[in-house]
């Protein structure tokens, strides 16, 4: 099994006008910087963007924002981004906040073949406008169903040919759900490995749930704030 | 009145050994800096770490290794990193013991809206939903009143909430307040803030009963 492609240009092959995309990260933290690109370069447009936030305005998501290539962001929160705030507000924007933890379920529930669950995040709140609520254990709960995508893009540390994944630190976020929940899953990794490298009990996000793999060409990974202490003297 | 750094040592004095806590963004992720001696806690950190430590030294960040305020931090000895969705069943299932956060807006019946003023600031409600729906201690953490001087101690919220009925305590530069039944309890004073200070600062109904002390810190 050999799931290796080139590079960003050759994984991002079939994406098109009008799909849906799951884009994993937190912030700026584990995106898939290399696959942002390549799809800027495409002109690929009117795409919904399934990703906890919608980047900042040069890097990331934003990049795709300021094309104007992306009509609808599933989201649960979007600060920190200019542009973006700007073209919700104009309309230009189609937006759907949801709450973080359902976001991150419904993309969990959407690969593991579930199609809906209840909880009780956002009873109560608009969010909950026009869903189905059903008490369980004296609280009130509310339906949420399972997401989806054409393509789930992904960033991991580590990978092999087989598309077994690593990943590193907090960078893991949302990539092992929305690898689950793509039709078509691509893998960016940092590091391309040989079958066998990654032992098998340490392996985040199985092969089975990716399709395509391929080695960024190269990283920026910008931290979006900085925030250090000093050494005592 | 008190300053955002006492504020976090105020509410620090409310944790207790060997709790798991969530620190939401803005005061709250102050209060890691004064966990007071002899206890032990975790801080979690939604975007996917429990026993998250404190900012790198400068020129040992890791652009990896981040909180939910997308700060770089570091890992403390015994530290666990997972994905989102474990993150959110460490919440929503009811393993974390503590959440602190920040508000726009807090009601008298424990409403709290922190993720959205209509027609202006639009940001989200990022994890908050999930944590004040299945969270069974929550203290908010915020200045008594806005930058325009107005009340953030309610009777009703006037922006869309994030949850209902679930804020249990509010820590102020003025003041400590419970949440009961009819209103805001009064509990502590800010060092030098008088009672008719609070008073007139809360919107809400204000319960005063008896002698209210002074924080200590």
């Amino acid at each position: 099994m050999n799931k290796i492609v080139a590079n960003a240009e050759e994984a991002i092959q079939g994406i098109q006008d009008d799909m849906t995309l799951m884009l994993g990260g937190f912030g700026l933290c584990g995106i898939p910087e290399n696959a942002i690109t390549a799809l800027v370069e495409t002109g690929v447009t009117g795409l919904t963007c399934i990703s906890n936030n919608a980047g900042v305005d040069d890097f990331g998501l934003g990049l795709l924002l300021q094309k104007r290539q992306i009509k609808k962001m599933v989201s649960s929160y979007v600060g920190e981004n200019a542009e973006f705030e700007r073209q919700m507000l104009s309309g230009e924007l189609e937006v759907d906040l949801i709450p973080q933890g359902s976001l991150a379920e419904r993309c969990r529930a959407g690969g593991a073949g579930i199609p809906a669950f209840f909880t009780p995040a956002g009873y109560g709140t608009e969010i909950a406008e026009g869903k189905e609520v059903r008490m369980f254990n004296g609280k009130p709960h509310i339906l949420e169903m399972a997401l989806t995508a054409d393509f789930a893009i992904v960033k991991a540390w580590k990978g092999d040919r087989m598309g077994n994944l690593v990943f590193k630190g907090t960078a893991r976020n949302f990539n092992p759900v929305m690898a689950m929940a793509g039709k078509i899953t691509i893998a960016e990794v940092e590091e391309l490995v040989e079958p066998g490298e990654l032992d098998p009990n340490t392996i985040h996000t199985p092969g089975i749930f990716v399709q395509r793999i391929f080695q960024g060409e190269k990283y920026e990974k910008r931290i979006e704030q900085r925030t250090v202490r000093q050494k005592e003297a | 009145m008190l300053d955002r750094n006492s504020i976090a040592k105020r509410i620090a004095q409310e944790l207790q050994d060997g709790w798991y806590v969530n620190l939401g963004i803005g005061i709250p992720t102050l209060i890691a800096n004064y966990i007071p001696e002899g206890i032990s806690v975790e801080f979690q950190s939604e975007n996917g770490i429990l026993g998250m430590g404190p900012f790198p030294f400068d020129g040992e960040e890791d652009a990896d290794l981040i909180n939910a305020g997308k700060q770089t931090i570091t890992a403390m000895s015994g530290a666990s990193i997972f994905d989102s969705a474990t993150s959110f069943a460490m919440i929503r299932g009811q393993h974390i013991q503590l959440t602190v956060l920040g508000a726009m807006e807090v009601a008298q019946n424990g409403d709290i809206a922190n993720w959205k003023i209509p027609g202006k600031l639009v940001k989200g409600m990022g994890g908050a939903m999930d944590l004040v729906a299945s969270a069974d201690n929550i203290i908010v953490a915020m200045m008594h009143t806005n930058r325009k001087g107005k009340s953030k101690l309610l009777k009703r919220c006037s922006l869309p909430l994030t949850g209902v009925g679930c804020v249990k305590k509010i820590v102020t530069n003025m003041a400590v307040l419970d949440i009961v039944e009819g209103g805001f309890k009064l509990i502590e004073r800010a060092p030098g803030v008088s009672i008719e200070e609070i008073i007139a600062a809360t919107e809400g109904h204000l319960i005063v009963e008896g002698d209210i002390p002074e924080m200590t810190f």
